[in-house]
């Protein structure tokens, strides 16, 4: 269990000597308590007692990083079970399974790894390929990893096979870029586990049950591995969520150490649509890693979209860029609306004038990422902020008229803007995003 | 070997179950949907109750969607000119339920009379035997004139109607009260609106059996993230016990996801989003999927083909019995 601040405190030398930062032991003992320092900062522990503090002060899901480089991945470090509560932090990594034996196999590692997609102004991918012994041969296997390192350099790597005779092969090639071992199981452990620890590289424990994973963490750590990932070797979306969760609930509330790991999910199905489901399930779901089959830019966008969603902050919701935005193909006499860079705000009005099938140009104010209201209240959003938005977006010259929509709920700055905007007219918009299309069909229409 | 004890939660409250559709009694339906239930977090039936599994609606239209995406009107061809047809082409598809959007009806788009809409209605029931939404054209005073003469013709039918608004909802549960039907109240992505909808709803003296919750959809990449945490923490306040909090909820899925421009054409989009129908159908399934997750009973779908699939991970995520792996391990 975790230890509570005054337990710490007790631990520590109780000197206050601010070497680590804190005014004081207590206020340092109260942030390992929440897991909010290391407890390495304290020069003065002792041994016993850093072994004592060193459980209670590691994050309760252990981050563990995946390849080196600039594509290197790092997963887990999860501290809530759902994303309100705070926010998940280390996205799911999205890895294609490739077989050893495949004929295609350095074009399917290729398109996989080189994948790419742009969304909301960044540059999105997939994390890395997981190579399987299939064939049944080490020498297959380590070809293949051969063939696969060259094809994908610094693309990170999960080598999967039971063979340790397999992967001490494929070490020999690629253990120097931390790849993933997978999988450590009842039968092969020792041997998996030595060779983790000389290759100094993460290792997959698998078993089908909470009590094998449990027993399999305690024997390859005692063997000196501590980067670890758990697979429960699940097969069908029902028992793939419960051992998530229980994993998950037995890390964060019962602190359980041993199965504190990040979860790799194999979501390869034979159909398409089947994959996707299972995809979509495991990344809302706790998965830390998520084995793909299908290398197909039709479904690689829709999960690394899902991905994005899920893992962002929500009490630091996204901003869009504030900029000026085409909805459809607007020309010189098509509306110009006006509203904030809060990503929601931003997405309903988009929304609602995509449904209305009319072109708009919509001009987006930078307001701290703050919807109209709330933005309006502290400021950001005011007529000169209106008024510098139109005039730096360049808008006037691609218009036939200087008419601009503003957001019913700033319907009190319609003079003010009016003023800051010689020339042009003010129209003052619905409140709601719902209320748009009605809008545009008759207000507009009629002005 | 070490044995590791189960951490299973045990709730305190429960969501009410709701059903679509009556057989007897001024219902005409073949079957009926019931939905709610749940004495757990969605899926977890290792320890809590499911009793009822989530249903999967098919949206039709009271006239051709000219403006929906090829995609879909390739799918549902010349059946999706009459809504009689389409509602057997989608039952067909799997439809559990209908959702019958009365779009015709809207001013600017036909100005159809309370006495058409009835009429279409008339024309879908007569059609099949499953339960059915039907929602007015989304502008207040068409949809009291509407849906109260819907829910007047159909007195017994046990259909939903929609939507109930906070602005907008007592002519429509009035309509519903004296015919015996189910109302949604729609509420804009926030706890407390859903909450507070359902109070002045159940205010008014419907059942809370008669109601839905629409905590509003948004789609993969257009504000899921938001419905989806709403609806975690709906639903958890749910199980937590708090009685406003406990109704089934609505996700209209295949709207949203179809309306963005992943799903709406084929043309000008970068060649790294795949294929145009494979993306669009994946949008819809993994929109839909996504909020199962966090606690839809009913979603609403388009396209054929994620209809059979969304279908087929309710299955197995509602598969009998409990994980193997944890079927001797004791709980905590």
């Amino acid at each position: 269990m975790a230890l509570s601040g005054l337990q710490i405190y007790k631990l520590l030398p109780q000197t206050n000597c601010k070497e680590c930062g804190f005014p004081t032991c207590l206020a340092f003992a109260m942030k390992l308590a929440q897991k909010g320092t290391e407890l390495a900062k304290c020069p003065y522990v002792t041994e016993e007692t850093r072994t004592q503090l060193d459980a209670a002060s590691a994050p309760p899901i252990r981050l563990v990083t995946v390849g080196t480089g600039d594509r290197a991945f790092a997963v887990g470090n999860e501290t809530v079970l759902f994303r309100h509560e705070k926010t998940f932090v280390h996205e799911t990594a999205l890895l294609v399974r490739v077989r050893d034996d495949a004929t295609d196999l350095a074009e399917r590692a290729k398109a996989a790894s080189e994948y790419a997609v742009e969304r909301v102004g960044m540059t999105l991918a997939l994390n890395g390929l997981l190579i399987e012994a299939h064939a049944g041969d080490a020498a297959t296997f380590v070809k293949a990893v051969e063939t696969v390192h060259a094809a994908c350099p610094g693309t990170p790597l999960v080598l999967s096979s039971g063979d340790p005779a397999a992967i001490e092969g494929a070490l020999a090639i690629v253990g120097a870029e931390k790849p993933l071992i997978h999988a450590a199981t009842a039968d092969n452990w020792q041997a998996m586990a030595d060779l983790a620890k000389k290759a100094e590289c993460p290792l997959a424990i698998r078993a089908d049950s909470l009590d094998g994973l449990a027993e399999l963490s305690a024997q390859v750590s005692g063997a000196g591995v501590l980067d670890i990932v758990v697979d429960p070797a699940t097969h069908n979306l029902r028992d793939g969520l419960a051992m998530a969760t229980l994993l998950r609930r037995l890390a964060l509330k019962k602190n359980m150490r041993a199965l504190g790991f990040p979860i790799m999910a194999y979501v390869g199905r034979d159909d398409l649509y089947d994959e996707a489901a299972q995809a979509s399930s495991a990344i809302c779901k706790y998965a830390g890693l998520v084995v793909l089959d299908h290398v197909d830019p039709a479904l690689f966008y829709p999960l690394i979209t899902l991905r994005q969603n899920i893992y962002t902050d929500p009490q630091k919701p996204i901003q869009v860029e504030p900029k000026l935005y085409q909805v459809g193909t607007p020309g010189p006499d098509s509306p110009l609306l006006m509203t904030t860079n809060f990503s929601l705000t931003y997405f309903s009005v988009s929304g609602e004038v995509e449904g209305s099938g009319k072109p708009c140009w919509l001009l987006v104010a930078d307001a701290d990422g703050q919807s109209v209201l709330t933005a309006w209240a502290a400021g950001k959003f005011d007529a000169l902020k209106i008024a510098k938005t139109v005039k730096d977006s360049g808008i006037e010259a691609k218009l036939s008229h200087k008419k601009l929509v503003i957001p019913g709920h700033v319907a009190s700055l319609s003079g003010e803007c009016e003023e800051e905007l010689p020339g042009w007219q003010i129209m003052v918009g619905p409140r709601e995003a719902a209320d748009i299309p009605s809008y545009l069909k008759t207000a507009w229409a009629a002005s | 070997m070490a044995t590791v004890e189960i951490p299973r939660e045990k709730w305190s409250g429960t969501v009410r179950e709701v059903t679509l559709g009556a057989t007897s009694d001024g219902g005409t339906r073949t079957s009926t949907v019931t939905v709610g239930g749940e004495a757990t977090l969605p899926f977890l039936q290792f320890e809590g109750a499911m009793p009822n599994k989530p249903a999967v609606a098919v949206e039709i239209h009271d006239c051709y969607p000219e403006d929906w995406s090829p995609a879909l009107l390739a799918a549902w061809g010349d059946e999706a000119r009459d809504p009689a047809s389409w509602a057997v082409k989608a039952v067909a598809a799997g439809a559990e339920l209908l959702a019958l959007q009365l779009r015709a009806c809207h001013p600017d788009r036909g100005d159809r009379t309370a006495a058409d809409a009835v009429a279409t209605v008339k024309a879908v029931l007569g059609a099949v035997g499953v339960p059915l939404i039907v929602y007015g054209p989304g502008v207040a005073d068409k949809d009291n004139e509407v849906l109260v003469a819907v829910a007047d013709a159909t007195k017994g039918e046990r259909i939903a109607l929609a939507n109930c608004v906070d602005k907008n909802y007592r002519t429509i549960v009035a309509g519903a009260l004296g015919n015996g039907h189910v109302v949604i109240g729609q509420s804009p992505i926030d706890v407390n609106m859903a909450k507070q909808l359902n109070i002045l709803i159940n205010d008014m003296g419907l059942d809370l059996e008669r109601v839905l919750v629409d905590p509003t959809t948004g789609a993969l990449g257009y504000g899921l993230e938001y419905t989806y945490s709403v609806m975690e923490r709906l639903r958890l306040a749910a199980l937590t016990g708090d009685s406003m909090t406990q109704q089934p909820m609505i996700c209209t899925v295949g709207e949203e996801s179809w309306r963005q421009k992943e799903s709406r054409s084929p043309d000008g989009v970068p060649a790294e989003w795949g294929d145009f129908e494979t993306r669009a159908v994946i949008w819809e399934i993994s929109t839909a999927i996504t909020l199962l997750q966090s606690g839809a009973d009913i979603v609403t779908l388009r396209h054929p083909a994620a209809i059979d699939r969304v279908k087929q991970a309710i299955d197995e995520l509602m598969s009998a019995g409990i994980p193997d792996a944890l079927a001797a391990a004791p709980a905590i």
